[in-house]
């Protein structure tokens, strides 16, 4: 039995009534209805406004960080207001506000192989706005042993993917990924940059698609991928299938429970404040200013040329990480030398490369140019 | 001559092209074309083997080339080729 809507409720759903297909049958549904959104970043943002709007009866929110003046040139849901607090909590008070007749659920929390199953179960699509591999992995896994959709969608800085995997239906996440890139060889936006208005064209078409799917109506992305660009304003789909060599849910399926994602991508889920090379090879910006001046240390940015603008140190050498390992030539590996980058994620990669080269004497500023302008330079800007 | 899309985590190592022309009338032979062409791309696309990463996928039209015949797969003049990438981002990161 589908809920009745209240007089209150079919006033506020009028727009939807009037559609055929959606009509007031639809409507119920919606709200008898229940949707997860993994992250209430850049994709949560619209998706988790536009489900509120339009009256899932439950939504879902997982996340465990808190709002930063820097996620509100694209994540929406939260405001100059809501700035160091909870995200699940900033984006439940505004859900509510736009819409108090639905439950919202939240889980301040890293969504991880020892809880997702417990999440997830009780809802009926699932919704990947994560911002990193292994979650995506994770989040695909789970919607496959549940039996449940999972709406996928993925930026990096002009480009945006959107998919429906159902594997009851069609292809998973896996079946067109069955292994992560090595680490490092995709940039996070964290790194690379998204212009800020592409979670938002992409997460309001990962919300169209999950209201079809909830709806019944339309043909849902299954078995297709979205490919936008938004710099060339162009759509492309390409069709999917399913893998007979799956791991997840192809017929011969190894992987039949949640396994350690980290490993498995060979990078960490949740930890995106400060890249680090691990306690042996880091040096903090405190005692890297100490340092500074030392005849022999060599400082040497990995950013991209167009970061300097922001910030920068004095007597550094720039050699984007991507060309570090063609200009080798240009570092002596007898002198002692230190790497760094925005946050340090870029630069330990970098010294994971020098060091497999023999370098022996390199460390990496834990935390980059940023923590040198929070400890150590208070006039650079952070970014 | 067929058009490979490149897409933008790439484009750092194509000079920042988004779309280039390769010679070849089957994927092996463009994407050899394409190496030869940009070969700051190859360890992205391939493995020491020589052989395509599995993150990596190619679509001639809308299908995939494993769906096809694989790095065999013929392409013809004016065809779109689509290296499709991994890509992680939901702009949450801080």
């Amino acid at each position: 039995m589908l809920p009745e809507l209240s007089r209150d409720e079919i006033l506020r759903y009028s727009r939807h009534l009037l559609i055929p297909e959606v009509g007031l049958e639809g409507q119920r549904k919606l709200k008898n209805s229940s949707a997860l959104i993994i992250g209430t970043g850049g994709l949560g943002s619209p998706v988790a406004l536009y489900l509120a709007a339009a009256g899932i009866g439950r939504i879902g929110l997982v996340d465990y960080d808190t709002v930063d003046s820097s996620n509100l040139q694209r994540q929406v849901i939260h405001g100059t207001s809501t700035v160091g607090k909870l995200k699940v909590e900033s984006a439940r008070d505004k859900l509510l506000d736009l819409n108090p007749s639905i439950q919202v659920d939240v889980y301040n929390e890293p969504y991880t192989s020892e809880n997702a199953l417990r999440i997830a179960r009780d809802y009926d699509i699932i919704l990947d706005g994560t911002d990193n591999f292994p979650t995506r992995y994770l989040t695909n896994d789970v919607a496959v042993f549940l039996g449940k959709p999972n709406v996928y969608a993925s930026i990096y800085r002009f480009d945006g993917q959107v998919s429906v995997f159902y594997a009851k239906e069609g292809p998973c996440y896996r079946c067109l990924f069955p292994e992560p890139p090595p680490p490092g060889l995709v940039p996070s936006c964290a790194e690379g940059g998204v212009l800020g208005v592409l979670p938002g064209t992409v997460g309001t078409i990962q919300a169209t698609e999950a209201l079809k799917v909830l709806l019944g109506i339309g043909e849902p992305l299954i078995g297709k991928l979205l490919l936008y660009n938004a710099l060339d304003m162009s759509f492309d789909f390409v069709k999917l299938k399913k893998n007979p060599n799956c791991r997840v849910c192809g017929p011969n399926a190894d992987i039949k429970e949640l396994i350690d994602y980290e490993e498995f991508c060979g990078v960490p889920s949740h930890d995106h404040e400060e890249g680090s090379a691990g306690a042996n090879w880091d040096i903090t910006a405190t005692e890297l200013a100490e340092r500074v001046g030392h005849n022999h240390l060599k400082l040497v940015d990995v950013r991209e040329p167009h970061e300097l603008q922001i910030s920068a140190l004095p007597n550094a050498v720039n050699i984007p990480l991507g060309q570090l390992a063609a200009r080798l030539s240009e570092l002596d590996s007898a002198e002692e030398m230190v790497l760094f980058c925005k946050s340090g994620s870029r630069s330990a990669r970098g010294l994971e490369l020098l060091a497999s080269a023999g370098f022996k004497k390199v460390k990496n500023l834990k935390g980059g140019i940023n923590a040198w302008a929070r400890e150590v330079d208070k006039s650079l800007p952070i970014y | 001559m067929p058009a490979l899309r490149i897409p933008t985590p790439l484009r750092a190592y194509t000079d920042g092209q988004s779309e280039v022309t390769v010679n070849g009338s089957n994927i092996s032979d463009a994407l050899t074309d394409l190496t030869a062409q940009y070969p700051a791309l190859k360890p992205h696309l391939f493995n020491e083997g020589g052989e395509l990463r599995p993150f990596v996928n190619l679509f001639v039209g809308e299908n995939n080339i494993k769906d096809l015949q694989g790095v065999n797969t013929p392409i013809n003049d004016g065809e779109k080729i689509m290296l499709i990438p991994s890509i992680a981002g939901g702009g949450d990161a801080a």
